[in-house]
């Protein structure tokens, strides 16, 4: 028997007793998506993408690290200089927690820009933010784990605020913590939690999103249901299969993510305190408040809307609803069309002042409390929660365009885009093309052509 | 409880206020990778630093690894009295006997660059100035009744603070030379920045791998991308 033969055979073996090539060929080769997916479209994937890193950096970094408060800070400087490539191990896992956050925010945005959540993704929307939620609790139960100051006194507050729920809340605190402050039994049970528990619920949940999102089918930058336009054999027009059209796509997309991941880790692994925080290089010290106490920049937008209210209970439940309100948007939603290309202008200035409120909310988390930062802050959160109150009006009444029935373009053309400000871009762009400086390299560029010929 | 409390409402003062003292900071051109200078850094380290201040994350068969110094040369630059090459950098004054001369334990200076920067540890050592009121008679324009004496003194010379009127009040913005240490100011500036490229140096060793790695990886990760994306260019030209 030859090579080949025998590994045919074995294959036919296997599919006898397991359905291996028969789930392949139905979620790769027979899941058609639309075929017009644009940019924000690689982002679901370079998720699972970091995922995967996230995993594996995290089990060898396991096995160095020492979850106790007398030997954590050590065990992570142990990791960085005398544990083999022990340094690039911790970079890729802290930088991976930080671009998966960057991803994810990407991912959500896309979710909003063409209406991803509404039906009938609903169920695919609330699996994502439950995702999202306990992606959040891995990143700040990680957090602790290096027991720099940060860590520390992050912790501290956060968990302090449980504190202000009514009746049972400082009970409950303590029930957190296992003891009255921050400290060893906290950190040995966050540690579990941050290497198990979660890790093994996000992975649960990942499936049910793929698994909700193989029922439903992808949305595209359309916001059209492929599924509704079908040839005689029963496949979509506008679809096509996945593999190996999506897979050779989100391939070269890793490569290009993977090289900014790389410049990250090799360059500017703290990114100037914003992956990792420069006082957090101090080991925790329970009798030493930092000056100045912020948590990484993925949590500051949710942040500053808890230090914007001025009583500690409201404060709490600001920050809790501006996260729970996100699951009610499926329904907080009225209108029928999807994609923003065809939505009405109420809702784009919605989302824009959404986005700048929450951009705005997350450098002011980073920024020392103020007057004008809280009163900044107090004005952003108003409009980060006025976009869901008031949506289940504006989304009512606003005037939408005609959807088209088949998918067009991933990228609208400047030409077909309406409003003033891309005439205004178009017009700049139309300026920068016959400026001297363009027109002289384009003769440049001719000439060199020509000799090329000529020769 | 009360305490939580009191540290929530810390957390919500502006907090500035204990950290600003008026002191621009310095630029200190700090690089890890000016061999010499570092080990230059390692020599002073050793003879003003190492009596108070450990470095004990880092083992002095690293530091001679990586500076490319053989043991002899580590015994004339760093690795003093009985301490052994396989040791991690310990302060010769155990911490009791620091805590009864300084008040303070001096903390151990292992990550100092990476949680206060380069620039706050040079600007830091060239802050002190005569203050008849401190006990050694010296304090610091950038960290305030600081324990520790100016033990660079001899190099430097005698300061004196520079005041202004902030607001209605005198504030402390710099310090000025009062006197002739035995090293011109310049040479003074480069003892210091020896100083911080070996601190650099000791709060990341790997930065030494780290970054003559990077382009390599780059490198090899942009021409799989280009290939990437050849092979997607290949499969959708039927479909684009």
């Amino acid at each position: 028997m030859s090579q080949r033969d025998r590994g045919a055979s074995f294959l036919a073996w296997l599919d006898e007793r397991l359905p291996v090539a028969k789930f392949l060929e139905d979620q790769l080769l027979k899941y058609y998506a639309p075929k017009n997916f644009n940019f924000l479209y690689f982002f679901g994937s370079l998720a699972l993408l970091v995922l995967v890193n996230q995993l594996v950096t995290g089990i060898v970094l396991a096995m160095h690290y020492k979850p106790a408060a007398e030997l954590a800070f050590d065990s992570v400087e142990y990791i960085m200089r005398d544990v083999d490539w022990g340094w690039l191990l911790r970079y890729l896992h802290s930088t991976g927690a930080s671009l998966m956050f960057v991803v994810i925010y990407m991912h959500m945005f896309r979710g909003i820009f063409y209406g991803s959540f509404k039906k009938p993704r609903e169920l695919l929307w609330l699996f994502g933010m439950v995702i999202f939620v306990l992606l959040m609790a891995e990143a700040f139960m990680g957090y602790l784990l290096p027991w720099g100051q940060m860590s520390y006194w992050g912790a501290q507050v956060i968990i302090s605020l449980f504190g202000a729920i009514p009746v049972i809340g400082e009970d409950l605190a303590t029930w957190i913590r296992g003891d009255y402050v921050i400290a060893d039994a906290t950190l040995n049970r966050f540690f579990a939690l941050h290497v198990i528990a979660v890790p093994l619920a996000i992975m649960g949940l990942v499936v049910l999103h793929l698994a909700a999102l193989r029922t439903v089918g992808s949305n595209n930058p359309d916001g059209i249901e492929i599924k509704k336009n079908r040839d005689l054999v029963g496949i979509p027009k506008d679809g096509i299969p996945f593999h190996p059209y999506y897979t050779v796509k989100d391939l070269y997309v890793a490569g290009l993510f993977l090289t900014i991941f790389a410049w990250i880790v090799f360059y500017s692994p703290d990114m100037g305190g914003l992956f990792l925080e420069h006082p957090n290089f101090d080991p925790a010290d329970p009798m030493k408040t930092p000056e100045h106490i912020q948590p990484v920049w993925y949590f500051t937008p949710f942040y500053s809307i808890l230090r914007a209210i001025p009583s500690k209970l409201g404060g709490v439940v600001g920050m809790g609803s501006s996260i729970l309100v996100l699951f009610l948007l499926p329904w907080l939603d009225r209108c029928p069309v999807k994609s923003i290309r065809y939505r009405g202008p109420l809702f784009k200035i919605a989302l824009t002042a959404f986005i700048i409120s929450f951009l705005g909310l997350g450098v002011l988390g980073t920024k020392p409390v103020t007057e004008t930062y809280t009163l900044m802050a107090r004005g952003f959160s108003v409009i980060y929660f006025s976009f869901f109150l008031f949506m289940p009006i504006f989304s009512s009444v606003e005037i939408t365009k005609e959807v088209p029935l088949r998918l067009t373009e991933s990228v609208l053309p400047l030409a077909k885009r309406e409003g003033f400000q891309w005439r205004l871009i178009e017009e700049g762009i139309l300026a920068l093309q016959h400026s001297p400086l363009i027109e002289s390299l384009k003769g440049l560029m001719s000439k060199l052509r020509g000799n090329h010929q000529g020769r | 409880m009360k305490k939580v409390l009191i540290f929530l409402w810390l957390c919500v003062l502006p907090l500035k206020s204990f950290a600003e003292t008026g002191v621009e900071l310095e630029h200190a051109d700090a690089n890890a990778f000016d061999q010499l200078s570092v080990i230059r850094g390692a020599g002073y380290y050793g003879e003003y630093c190492l009596a108070c201040h450990g470095l004990k994350q880092i083992r002095y068969s690293r530091i001679s690894k990586d500076l490319k110094v053989n043991e002899t040369v580590m015994r004339d630059l760093i690795l003093l009295g009985d301490a052994k090459i396989y040791d991690v950098v310990r302060s010769a004054m155990p911490v009791e006997s620091a805590k009864l001369a300084f008040g303070v334990a001096p903390p151990d200076l292992s990550l100092v660059t990476r949680s206060r920067g380069a620039n706050w540890v040079y600007t830091y050592l060239k802050s002190f100035y005569e203050d008849s009121k401190r006990p050694y008679g010296v304090n610091n324009a950038l960290l305030p009744n600081v324990a520790m004496p100016n033990v660079l003194w001899e190099l430097q010379g005698p300061q004196g603070a520079v005041e202004e009127r902030v607001d209605g009040k005198l504030k402390i913005v710099g310090v000025e030379s009062r006197g002739h240490g035995t090293l011109t100011e310049r040479q003074f500036d480069q003892v210091a920045n020896d100083l911080v490229n070996f601190l650099s140096y000791v709060s990341e060793p790997s930065i030494l791998q780290r970054v003559p790695l990077g382009k390599y990886v780059i490198a090899f990760l942009l021409f799989l991308t280009y290939l990437f994306y050849r092979l997607k260019k290949e499969y959708w030209k039927d479909i684009d």
